[in-house]
């Protein structure tokens, strides 16, 4: 019940806002909600506005049109220093002059003489913090004796000392390796359920939005294509655009045939009333999506032949060539599936989509 | 130490470039300057002693070394106020500014002199006004300072410049964020940055202005006892036929420009050694 309540707190409140570089228009007419306790990952392609309306919200740029709310005030014209916001870069931007822990104390001891800790208090903060990243270790260390995980560790220390009421955080792992970057990804969304702080993650890695977020927010160019849980923009993309974004897809130009014992097809964008010349319909079927058969069951099939076969890990990746387009169609299997059908290449196989979206794109049909 | 540093490399001959470097510094810098001490030698120590401790020597010292010391902490404040300018702000004619600045660099040291001098000559541009105030800057020691300050600012401003250009602009965002404010992030995040550039760039500043000749021996009324500057003590001492007496002079400044330079080297290498260890 507490939670519930607690969830309905609007903590960040973007509202109708806008912001141009010249004449190229970064963000349009952006709104967004973000519950308190939320973690939210911001993601597009890279030029899609994600950072700017994450600088916008640190107060580090200002909107030309439309407002900021943090906790119902409005902050639009506030200060940066007023908003009490913890800021993750992508490359870390710690003083290098500074050690871990100098550099971790730097929020507390740039405070008015009258509310900042005493030297005792701070490094006691400073300590406790830097167990919470597990780097007391590294407490003496300047920067640059530090890993790039180890970096962005001390970057979020450093951010979270100040007692943020958010924590905005910009491809904070986009410069590590997978590895590091899968492992910290983790221990985020860890230290998120620990803390419940209200935080926007920024990226363009859609695993990484898939996996930590709680809602994912996509941009493209500047507006927002689609708010939603992790589940509900993978399996119910609102556009073609997020449908492509998010994973890997097979794109049909055309209507195809689907089997009558699959979940009804969903139109996320409204029926045109009549079929004019100036739209078409594409399918989008995710590759884990179709399934495959060695003979013919219904006559809808599409008949296919493989082209090439990746084992890769526990699933395996088939490019299979349609007989009568000729287009790539990618499958993915699970290993048990790929040797019940003891695939060769070459083989002929039959394609079914367990599941499809079909949406109306603008323009006469390409193919 | 030469052997510790020799590492295999994709790039041959560093035995060769070694070598030709250390022949090539011999012949430009430490033959000429081992042939001014052996000069030098030539005098008693006696002699050596009497001609460094003269009055008018010792108050030459003090006038070349301490209005270079002033003129570089001058530059040191102004020059990186130019180079912040510069750098971060971008106004109409700031690429005539910026190319200006090197003006002190490529104008003959003469012309220069003559130029202060006539502006702050006691009818001139700016020392007509400067006079009624009581403040005499031609032929003074005063002169001395503006012109070893004229001579001196594009060495810091060129040194601080490129360091500014290149200073994350995200480490001061991130200042901000934390809270703090323009002056708290200019004095913790900014300042320790350009601090090694800033000193290179004094330290140069100092080095010239205690070599330079010509703007100053126009400007400083060469009084001996109040202003006359070393170099020209040198040149005074050259034109008696004093040679030795004018080497000595020189090893003189020879030795105190080498301990100061090793001195700023030394704070230099502490500071930098902060964050570059690793």
């Amino acid at each position: 019940m507490e939670d519930a309540a607690r969830e309905s707190i609007v903590s960040i409140q973007v509202d109708h806002v806008t912001k141009r570089f010249g004449t190229f228009t970064v963000l349009d007419d952006v709104t967004l909600h973000v519950q308190t306790g939320e973690l939210i990952a911001l993601l597009g392609p890279s030029g899609c506005g994600k950072t700017t309306l994450l600088r916008i919200l640190a107060g580090l740029e200002r909107p030309d049109h439309g407002r900021i709310l943090l906790h119902g005030d409005e902050v639009t014209e506030r200060r940066i220093t007023d908003r009490r916001v913890g800021f993750v870069f992508q490359h870390y931007a710690l003083f290098r002059h500074m050690t871990v822990t100098e550099n971790v104390a730097f929020g507390l001891s740039v405070l008015p003489h009258a509310q900042r800790p005493s030297p005792g208090q701070i490094r006691k903060k400073v300590h406790d913090l830097l167990s919470l990243v597990q780097l007391q270790a590294m407490a003496d260390r300047y920067p640059n004796q530090l890993s790039g995980g180890q970096r962005q560790r001390v970057a979020l220390a450093r951010a979270l000392a100040v007692e943020p009421k958010m924590l905005l955080l910009d491809e904070p792992f986009g410069a590590l390796d997978t590895k590091v970057r899968k492992e910290l990804r983790r221990w985020l969304r860890r230290l998120h359920d620990e803390l419940h702080i209200t935080s926007i993650l920024v990226t363009h890695d859609q695993e990484e939005a898939l996996e930590a977020a709680d809602r994912i927010v996509v941009l493209n160019q500047g507006h927002v294509e689609q708010i939603g849980t992790p589940d509900e923009v993978y399996e119910n993309a609102a556009t073609p655009f997020v449908y492509q974004f998010l994973g890997d897809v097979n794109v049909f130009h055309g209507r195809i045939a689907q089997n009558e014992t699959v979940p009804k097809e969903t139109h996320r964008q409204p029926p045109a009333e009549r079929d004019s010349s100036d739209e078409h319909e594409v399918t989008f079927v995710r590759p884990h999506d179709l399934e495959l058969s060695r003979s013919r069951t219904t006559t809808t099939q599409l008949e296919a032949t493989v082209r090439l076969i990746i084992i890769a890990g526990s699933r395996v990746r088939l490019e299979l060539m349609s007989k009568d387009s000729s287009q790539i169609i990618s499958v993915e299997l699970t290993k048990e599936r790929y040797r019940e059908l003891r695939l060769q290449q070459g083989d002929i196989v039959f394609v079914h989509p367990k599941q499809l979206h079909v949406f109306k794109m603008p323009g006469p049909s390409s193919m | 130490m030469a052997l510790v540093l020799k590492q295999p490399s994709v790039l041959p001959g560093f035995g060769l470039t070694l070598g030709f470097a250390l022949f090539y510094f011999s012949l430009i810098v430490l033959i000429p300057l081992s042939g001014l001490i052996v000069k030098t030698t030539t005098l008693t120590w006696q002699q050596f002693w009497h001609t460094v401790t003269e009055p008018r020597a010792m108050a030459s010292y003090q006038l070349t070394f301490g209005a270079s010391f002033l003129g570089a902490l001058i530059n040191g404040f102004f020059g990186s106020v130019v180079a912040w300018v510069l750098v971060r702000y971008h106004f109409p004619g700031r690429s005539i500014v910026d190319a200006l600045v090197d003006l002190p660099f490529a104008l003959p040291t003469a012309v220069a002199g003559i130029a202060l001098t006539a502006i702050y000559s006691s009818n001139g541009w700016i020392g007509s006004y400067l006079e009624p105030l009581g403040l005499k800057v031609a032929f003074t020691p005063l002169g001395v300072l503006v012109a070893l300050t004229f001579i001196g600012l594009p060495f810091v401003v060129r040194t601080v410049q490129p360091v500014l250009q290149d200073l994350d602009k995200e480490v001061e965002e991130a200042a901000t964020t934390l809270g703090a404010n323009r002056w708290q992030t200019f004095r913790a995040v900014i300042v320790p940055e350009l601090w090694p550039a800033l000193l290179t760039g004094m330290a140069m500043a100092f080095a010239r202005s205690v070599g330079e000749y010509g703007s100053v021996i126009f400007i400083a009324g060469n009084m001996p006892l109040k202003s006359e500057i070393t170099p020209l003590l040198i040149m005074t001492k050259l034109e008696q036929y004093d040679y030795a007496g004018a080497t000595a002079l020189g090893v003189v400044m020879l030795v105190v420009s080498f301990v100061l330079a090793l001195m700023i080297n030394l704070i230099q290498w502490w500071s930098g050694r902060r964050h570059t260890a690793s």
